[in-house]
């Protein structure tokens, strides 16, 4: 089996705040990724597919296709965007790097056309040193 | 315990394949399949497996490590249009999952007979696209 990982960018928003807690709760629990007019990353997310190479024509997946449903699913929706406003999963969900991840898995497998590779995980950075992976269901 | 090496070469390549029209080739490869061919600035990161040497503390020699990729890899490859110059490439199309296959395969043998074993090949064709490698049976 054979991995390939595509890497993607996008520039988003968020505000850490959760419903279920008071203010000095959410200011003390996502400290200053709970300012109240939000903040900003430079995200950075891979997408690794698994399977065989198509012995033919060398490939794992037609990249240009993945690169099409990432556009078509995430970045067009995420891109330059105020998550908790713009993405209507984060008007009920808090955009963590946890749930940005949740929502993306969810949004692929969605799309995922039956007869591609296996998708094997998906990765996300938020800063230079902080960076998530979700290993797909 | 993992050790891994990272080495760069700068190669050209056409991902076409002779039984489709270019139309097909375009459809299937994108930009990559420009008759001409394009070149990247290849990152190769290398993966071994295995105990550290009691009396060395070392997995692999490094130095050794270095001149079996030098070998194997780099001086066949680097400066080189990889469809005309580096077979099986005149055959098989050289997308960056066929050529990690076959660096894996190039390199694989050199560690029989050592206590290290090639764990993986990670190919980087450009910061945003990579391919892991371990092996065909994997």
């Amino acid at each position: 089996m054979t991995r390939l990982t595509r890497r993607y960018r996008f520039a988003a928003s968020h505000r850490l705040d959760s419903p279920q807690f008071s203010a000095g709760k959410n200011r003390e629990l996502y400290g200053k990724c709970n300012n109240p007019f939000g903040h900003g990353h430079d995200y950075v997310l891979e997408v690794s597919v698994v399977g065989p190479i198509n012995a033919r024509f060398g490939q794992v997946v037609n990249i240009g296709a993945l690169d099409q449903l990432v556009h078509c699913r995430i970045l067009s929706d995420f891109e330059h965007r105020y998550l908790n406003v713009d993405v209507p999963e984060f008007r009920t969900l808090v955009p963590t790097s946890e749930n940005i991840l949740r929502v993306i898995e969810n949004r692929l497998l969605e799309s995922w056309p039956r007869e591609w590779p296996r998708l094997e995980a998906i990765h996300l950075r938020e800063t230079a040193r902080n960076s998530f992976e979700l290993k797909a269901s | 315990m993992l050790l891994t090496r990272r080495a760069e070469f700068s190669a050209s390549h056409v991902c076409a394949h002779p039984s489709l029209t270019p139309e097909q080739n375009r459809e299937l490869y994108g930009p990559a399949a420009n008759p001409n061919g394009h070149g990247h600035n290849y990152v190769l990161e290398v993966t071994l497996a295995g105990d550290p040497d009691p009396a060395t503390g070392m997995i692999f020699d490094l130095q050794r490590l270095k001149e079996i990729i030098n070998s194997a890899i780099i001086e066949p490859m680097d400066h080189r249009f990889l469809n005309y110059e580096v077979p099986p490439f005149d055959k098989i199309v050289p997308t960056a999952e066929n050529v990690a296959a076959e660096i894996w395969r190039r390199l694989e043998p050199s560690f029989h007979g050592s206590s290290a074993r090639l764990q993986n090949v990670r190919l980087y064709e450009t910061e945003d696209l990579y391919v892991d490698f371990a092996g065909a049976d994997r």
